[in-house]
């Protein structure tokens, strides 16, 4: 049952196409996309007509998902009677290797953003956008987007150019602890190394799977490079990743910890704990086992009711109908997940808008 | 820093009297005493190639990778033979130390640090069929409790098919040894001629964690500790399988049995619902298969036990084997590896008899056609 | 409780260590700058055999990227998974912030009793008569 007034922490508002982002970049900037004829930034992790890019039923006849506000309000916000979503805007602006084009885009992203959707939906909150080629350039946009606070996050993607951890991506934590923004996760790659540890994929299937996988790196390598012995306090939020995956995940590196701590002796805590207090996972998709006991079991390896935050990831087609909450979660865990966790993750969100 | 490799006085503690149950080990590393312990068996011309050149992997550096190990060839300390050589060089300390106190039944040869991931691809073939020709003149001729893998220079498939059907029919070959992280993921066609071949010589293909394919460790570039890589067996081996599910190869080669080596096991629940999920989500991407992924799991591969995952409460694993089915785990201890689990203690829960069976013995049994 | 005499001390020189088997049960004695420690030779956690375990100094950080590295030779490593032992108390590295918070008793005990597992292992009293190293147990 959807609890009214749950915080929807993953919906992904689409941009139609470049000409759509032109109106918030500069004249240099419009002038170049123009002039080189650009007229689109798919990003592979989302075959436009794929159906987990879409849901058959929020698939309109013409044009993207979820590209206008009347159909986000109609298909999601409404239904599922939200008092909260967080828009994280997935246009292939990091996949670029210019880090001024990626730059650019990625600040007209946020403006778009902040425009057409968090002005004229007062329900909405959004992630800030950033390219992570160039991090100061992306300190500079987060510190620009902070200001407003209707931006509760920054946005980074699963995979990229290094695992997140390493402290060339420090600054950008830095920046996240000083406006209390959280840190999120999503799934998707830049591309800029092959989607899989072992190379390039054959399927789209398998580059959605992989996803898991990647997530499961960027832990790693977020505990292991002492992100959070540095950055006590930030909030690491793991989008659109799939969370049954993290038992056997944290069995694995702890036992790894204990017996190799002494490579990184700055993690003083079992990552185990650091990711009870630092990080969180939103909901969908819940890649669930067979039966309901099954996932009471895995819930209870989960160690605790605080992990999961409620998403929808609309417009993706992961659940039928309204059948987000998996059978099998007690009542009091689905009131955590879709109220009390996203709040306590996201602080600003106490925040009201002027 | 005190680093000491050799033996220290005094007698080397092993483990409890032979009377201990029989056990299938499906995970030991024999190791070349020296150098040349090889060059019977390699063509004079490839001796002289190795003495001048090297045996160049996809790595920078020619000997070690750069992650360096958390131990001196990441053995053991307490595995240096006292005859001297390298951990796991000595049958006889293999056997004193292991195979006789353990009482292994069965013991699965994977050896590493071969011809395989090196670069230059008749290199490549040259020291596998090598170091295949030393495996049963070293080990398996003198040790009955043993099998060998058949090693192959898998990134040059032509090769490495040559390299099965020669081995095809040996009593002492045991299965087909990869490493993981391949040049392409492991179900891509290119691969394809290594299952055909191994599926006609009735063998199971063995997926080892390691190998070095060319592309970085991660998805998302190259991590920077030694504690990433391992931790990183898990997503590499769920890359490798997941292909391997996904492109089919258990629909084209349907006798293929498939064994995970040394990555770890409790990630596989979750990744079986996972790949359920996402392949009925999009469905009409993979027409070739007919069956849901986590059956093709259930029905061709299997998972050595080690390194265990150590869950607290130690129970939370027996969920996960139930998931998996308790006919999918080979007890494994990768002698003479640290990391090293005791089959007195590895898995210490409460667990019926007939569940202890398969997990130590009768799934390997089943899986490598040993009556032992 | 029985005193053993376990070896004249010139058998165990400063910076090294040897395995004796006292009473049926396997002990580890260290010579760490001319001071004797005794410990169960069975690392907690599976079992590993301590003595053979690597010697090296315990390295500590208060930020990434710093290393603080100190009581060079007073940590042994269990050779199977790694984990360190601080061969004066026999505390456990493997989970520093439980170990910090968390309090034990060193205590010797009859027959193969481990105390308060897996992050301890069990020290056993080494003395030194007439240059002869002694163990009660």
């Amino acid at each position: 049952m959807i609890e009214a007034g749950a915080i929807d922490c993953d919906i992904h508002p689409t941009v139609p196409n470049l000409k759509a982002l032109l109106p918030y970049m500069n004249d240099h900037w419009r002038e170049m996309v123009i002039t080189r004829g650009m007229d689109e930034l798919n990003s592979i992790s989302y075959p436009t007509h794929s159906p987990i890019t879409a849901r058959a039923d929020w698939k309109p006849a013409e044009g993207k998902p979820a590209s206008t506000l009347a159909r986000v309000q109609a298909e999601c916000l409404d239904p599922f009677r939200t008092s909260i979503a967080i828009c994280n805007c997935l246009y292939g602006v990091q996949l670029l290797f210019s880090e001024d084009m990626a730059s650019a885009f990625s600040r007209a992203v946020n403006e778009w953003m902040a425009r057409e959707w968090l002005d004229k939906d007062a329900r909405l909150r959004a992630s800030i956008i950033v390219q992570t080629q160039n991090v100061e350039m992306a300190v500079d946009e987060i510190e620009r987007c902070a200001a407003d606070p209707r931006f509760v996050q920054i946005l980074l993607l699963a995979s990229g150019d290094h695992p997140l951890g390493k402290r060339m991506y420090w600054p950008i934590y830095a920046a996240a602890e000083r406006h209390n923004l959280a840190i999120g996760i999503h799934a998707g790659s830049n591309y800029h190394n092959p989607p899989t540890a072992v190379g390039w994929p054959s399927y789209y299937t398998e580059d959605y799977v992989a996803q898991a996988q990647a997530f499961q790196t960027q832990l790693t390598s977020m505990v292991c490079e002492g992100v959070f012995s540095r950055y006590g306090h930030l909030k690491v939020v793991l989008l659109e990743s799939g969370w049954t995956w993290l038992p056997a995940h944290l069995w694995r590196l702890t036992k790894y910890w204990r017996g190799l701590r002494m490579e990184i002796p700055w993690v003083d805590r079992s990552p185990t704990e650091i990711v009870k207090s630092n990080v969180r996972l939103s909901l969908t998709p819940t890649d669930a086992p067979p039966d309901k006991a099954g996932l009471e079991k895995i819930i209870e390896h989960m160690q605790s009711d605080e992990l999961l935050l409620f998403s929808t990831d609309y417009p993706h087609g992961q659940f039928e109908g309204m059948g987000v909450i998996p059978e099998g979660l007690s009542a009091d865990l689905v009131r955590k997940i879709m109220v009390d966790n996203p709040r306590a993750t996201y602080s600003r969100l106490l925040e009201t808008v002027s | 820093m005190n680093v000491e490799n050799h033996p220290l006085p005094g007698p080397v503690p092993t483990g409890a009297k032979s009377s201990r149950t029989a056990i299938a080990d499906c995970d030991i590393h024999p190791v070349r005493s020296q150098p040349n312990a090889f060059d019977p068996w390699l063509p004079a011309r490839w001796r002289a190639h190795l003495q001048t050149y090297g045996a160049g992997r996809r790595l920078g550096m020619q000997a070690g990778p750069a992650y360096p190990k958390s131990q001196p060839n990441a053995a053991r300390r307490d595995a240096v033979p006292p005859e001297g050589g390298p951990p796991g060089s000595s049958l006889a300390f293999m056997q004193a130390q292991h195979l006789d106190p353990n009482n292994v039944a069965l013991g699965i040869l994977n050896p590493l640090q071969t011809g395989q991931g090196i670069a230059n691809p008749e290199l490549s073939a040259a020291i596998c069929h090598a170091t295949n020709q030393w495996q049963v003149a070293e080990w398996t001729s003198k040790d009955k409790r043993l099998r060998a893998s058949v090693l192959v220079p898998y990134e040059f498939t032509e090769a490495a098919a040559a390299e099965i059907r020669h081995w095809a029919g040996h009593k002492d070959f045991a299965q087909v040894l990869v490493l993981s992280r391949t040049g392409e993921p492991l179900g891509n066609r290119r691969y394809w001629p290594i299952y055909e071949a191994a599926c006609e010589a009735g063998l199971p293909v063995a997926v080892h964690a390691f190998g070095y394919g060319g592309a970085p460790i991660s998805s998302t570039g190259w991590p920077s500790h030694y504690i990433e890589e391992m931790t990183g067996h898990a997503q590499s081996c769920q890359a490798g399988l997941a292909s391997m599910v996904i492109e089919g190869i258990f629909e084209r080669f349907p006798t293929l049995k498939v064994v995970m080596v040394e990555a770890g096991f409790a990630w596989a629940p979750a990744f079986g619902w996972r790949l359920d999920k996402v392949w009925e989500q999009l469905r009409t991407e993979t027409p070739h298969l007919r069956r849901k992924p986590s059956e093709y799991l259930r029905e061709h591969v299997w998972w050595t036990s080690q390194p265990m995952e150590e869950p607290e409460p130690r129970t939370h694993l027996l969920d996960t084997i139930d998931w998996m089915g308790w006919d999918r785990v080979l007890f494994a201890t990768d002698y003479p590896h640290w990391d090293f689990d005791d089959p007195a203690l590895a898995l210490a829960v409460p667990i019926t008899d007939a569940q202890r069976k398969s997990f130590f013995l009768e799934n390997a049994k089943n899986l490598y056609g040993v009556q032992a | 409780m029985s005193r053993h005499v376990v070896a004249p001390t010139n058998e165990i020189p400063p910076g090294t260590r040897k395995l004796f088997t006292i009473k049926g049960r396997p002990i580890a004695i260290f010579n760490l700058d001319g001071d004797y420690f005794g410990m169960f030779n069975r690392c907690p956690h599976q079992g590993g055999s301590l003595c053979h375990g690597t010697v090296t100094g315990l390295v500590e950080s208060a930020t990434p990227g710093e290393y603080i590295y100190s009581r060079k030779g007073e940590i042994v490593r269990c050779p199977w998974h790694g984990w360190e032992f601080d061969i004066r108390t026999g505390k456990s590295y493997c989970d520093p912030d439980r170990i910090k918070t968390r309090s034990y008793t060193v205590e010797t005990a009859e027959g193969a009793k481990v105390v308060e597992g897996p992050y301890v292992a069990e020290t056993v009293p080494v003395r030194v008569e007439e240059n002869y190293i002694v163990v009660e147990m």
